[in-house]
């Protein structure tokens, strides 16, 4: 009887040290320009070569700008792009190049061209690897001495986590996405809740989930402590996955198929930890904090003083005053200044679609700055093959280059200081999108129904 | 990254009484962009923003900028951290735990730790140290009350111990990490000495 993730785990077992970690082989690793190059200095510190090369691939995201591809202007950020591209050059390491057909986030790209598929273990020098277990794989955010160590011999040094289960079941109401799923389970577990487990998702809301919403919500595991977000591999998985440009062929397909049925956690697995929520329970969600977990619904209120634990009161006040918000206000109606959609969290087709359905035949608001951001020059293609971004630009948007943009305030897209951001990604933190920005984090149809309005809309009601 | 074998360390402490303070705290985002491994680089950028303001004047009422705990680490001086509980979530970046080792701490005390920070601190041969949620509350009053007061963290018994007060507790580490902390040996090393078996496995 065994769960899901320890049959991945298992598997991969070079061996367990005594008292101390397990050796887990790899199958894939992926490195991105800003946590790689001290890695590829050990190698030549160490004078050794990339164990397998042919595991690894590579591709700059967090630096390349949005509004055009043919060079960065910061030289910090371009040399580390080109350090990136030479280091691949070096080692012989596959390298999708900024401005290419190949290039996007890596956590969109690695499961959209299947070089992510379901029973393997795969780590990134980013915390959002959690993202690929979505295909039914282990994958996991590690440091940069990590990368150097998977580099140096395809394996890692790891304690086995503990094991959750978060059962979602029911059907999730109208105008509640996988996003709202996650910042709602954030807001019942607290971003610590699932430090040291390894969760899976599952339950009949998961099963009946697309698998850009299943992708959305394993990339938000890491904001509630956990490492990696696992969902059973099932039909939407393999209908996803097959015929995509790394994904095995024919005889082959079939093979492998009939090894990823086998991944599921069995009856009666133990799991460290089981929780379920009813989908019912769950509405479209925004943040008004500095964490992803100080969460509400979007026609909610922020908690009274009163309300909060004493020990967590001073950080309410901190971060409320770093908001501009007050206890008790509703923010939906609240003016915003800047609209994003994008990043790893909802920078994929489906998230298009959404925000297109809801500005269709309407109008950005007047003075908003959107930026509206593919995650890999795949969906950015779809996106125009199939017409959205003509509804796009009739509601006077612009539609940019794939990029991390302004998930994370290192390339050009940063909101200036004091200004407020309804954004689809991950982060709110003190000045994640831009010193002195403010984030309020939502679904792409909350986003999208912002962006008409120019203030915090419940997308129901427009 | 300085590798410095650990044994017993005997400090002054920085209090960083921040729950949930991230990594995007410890080390803003724009430090990333940076190739380099010089440790001063990082130092610099440890806590950047709430050490600095916007123009890059120190921020007075900043604990790290207060007189009492505004000298550098050196031995037996602010050597150690206390940190507020969940210390490290957020993103992955190890810089963070190259701006704590850069800026001359070796130990990180707190009730908490997000998973690839406690990893990466490993790594940099910074000892994350977990106590309850009851004795890190005493360490803070201690330090606060008495900045000259000295925390004493021995590896090889696996004790932390308020000078000052006496109470002390055990600190979890396993037999492996402990030999790496003790002996300046690194994973990496370990993995190479190791090839056989993961060809070996391969083959499997
Ligand atoms: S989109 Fe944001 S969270 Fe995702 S990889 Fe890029 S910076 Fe990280």
């Amino acid at each position: 009887m065994k769960t899901l993730f320890d049959k991945i785990w298992d598997a991969h077992v070079v061996q367990n040290v005594e008292d101390g970690p397990t050796q887990l082989y790899i199958d894939r690793l992926y490195a991105h320009e800003v946590t790689s190059p001290q890695a590829f200095d050990t190698l030549r510190d160490k004078g050794i070569k990339p164990f397998r090369p042919e595991r690894i691939v590579a591709m700059p995201d967090h630096n390349t700008p949005s509004d055009q591809q043919e060079r960065i202007d910061d030289p910090v950020g371009r040399k580390q792009v080109e350090t990136l591209r030479k280091n691949c050059e070096e080692f012989g390491i596959r390298h999708f190049a900024m401005g290419t057909r190949d290039n996007g986030i890596i956590h969109v790209v690695g499961p959209e061209k299947a070089l992510s598929l379901p029973g393997m273990t795969i780590v990134c020098g980013d915390s959002h690897t959690s993202t690929h277990g979505a295909v039914g794989a282990i994958a996991m955010g590690i440091g940069t001495s990590e990368v150097a160590q998977v580099l140096a011999s395809q394996c890692i040094l790891q304690q086995k986590p503990k094991t959750m289960r978060i059962n979602i079941e029911g059907q999730l109401p109208e105008g509640t996405t996988a996003k709202d799923v996650a910042l709602y389970i954030m807001a019942k577990m607290t971003t610590s809740g699932a430090t040291g487990y390894a969760v899976e998702y599952a339950g009949s809301a998961i099963r009946s989930m697309s698998m850009e919403g299943r992708l959305t919500l394993s990339n938000l595991s890491i904001e509630m402590g956990s490492r990696a977000g696992i969902i059973a591999p099932d039909e939407t998985t393999f209908a996803y996955l097959k015929g995509r440009e790394y994904a095995p062929k024919g005889a082959e397909w079939d093979k492998a198929v009939e090894e990823w049925k086998k991944l599921y956690s069995d009856e009666g697995a133990v799991f460290d930890k089981e929780v379920t929520y009813r989908a019912e329970d769950i509405a479209p969600r925004i943040t008004y904090g500095t964490n992803p977990g100080a969460g509400i619904a979007v026609d909610g209120r922020i908690p009274e003083f009163k309300d909060i634990p004493e020990a967590e009161q001073a950080q309410f006040l901190s971060m409320l005053d770093y908001m501009q918000f007050k206890p008790g206000e509703k923010l939906e109606g609240h003016p915003v200044d800047y609209v994003f959609l994008g990043a790893c969290t909802n920078g994929r087709i489906e998230d298009f679609r959404a925000f297109a359905s809801v500005v269709k035949g309407r109008r950005k608001a007047e003075g908003v700055v959107a930026w509206l951001v593919p995650g890999s020059w795949l969906v950015r293609q779809q996106i125009i093959d199939e017409g959205i971004d003509k509804i796009l630009e009739e509601a006077g948007f612009e539609l940019r280059l794939p990029s991390c943009s302004a998930c994370l305030a290192m390339n050009p897209d940063k909101v200036p200081a004091g200004k407020l951001a309804i954004s689809t990604s991950n982060r709110n933190f003190v000045g994640r999108q831009g010193p002195g920005a403010r984030t309020v984090l939502a679904s792409p149809l909350t986003v999208a129904a912002s962006a008409v309005t120019g203030k915090i809309t419940d997308p129901r009601k427009l | 990254m300085a590798k410095q074998k650990f044994n017993i360390i005997e400090s002054t402490c920085i209090p960083v009484e921040i729950d949930n303070c991230n990594t995007d705290l410890i080390i803003p985002a724009r430090y990333l962009a940076s190739t380099t491994r010089d440790p001063k680089f990082f130092g610099d950028a440890f806590m950047h923003d709430l050490r600095y303001d916007a123009e890059g004047k120190p921020v007075p009422d900043f604990v790290m900028n207060r007189p009492e705990y505004s000298e550098a680490p050196r031995e037996g001086v602010h050597e150690i951290i206390i940190g507020g509980q969940n210390w490290g979530s957020g993103s992955s970046r190890e810089h963070a735990a190259w701006a704590i080792s850069g800026y001359g701490v070796r130990v990180v005390i707190s009730s908490s730790f997000a998973d690839i920070h406690r990893n990466n601190l490993l790594n940099c041969f910074v000892l994350p140290v977990i106590v309850s949620r009851e004795f890190q509350q005493e360490l803070f009053e201690t330090v606060k009350a008495d900045p000259s007061a000295k925390v004493r963290v021995d590896v090889p018994r696996q004790t932390v111990t308020n000078l000052k007060t006496g109470r002390q507790e055990q600190f979890p580490i396993n037999s492996y990490k402990k030999y790496c902390l003790e002996n300046a040996f690194d994973d990496i090393d370990f993995l190479l000495n190791n090839t056989d078996k993961i060809e070996a496995f391969e083959k499997r």
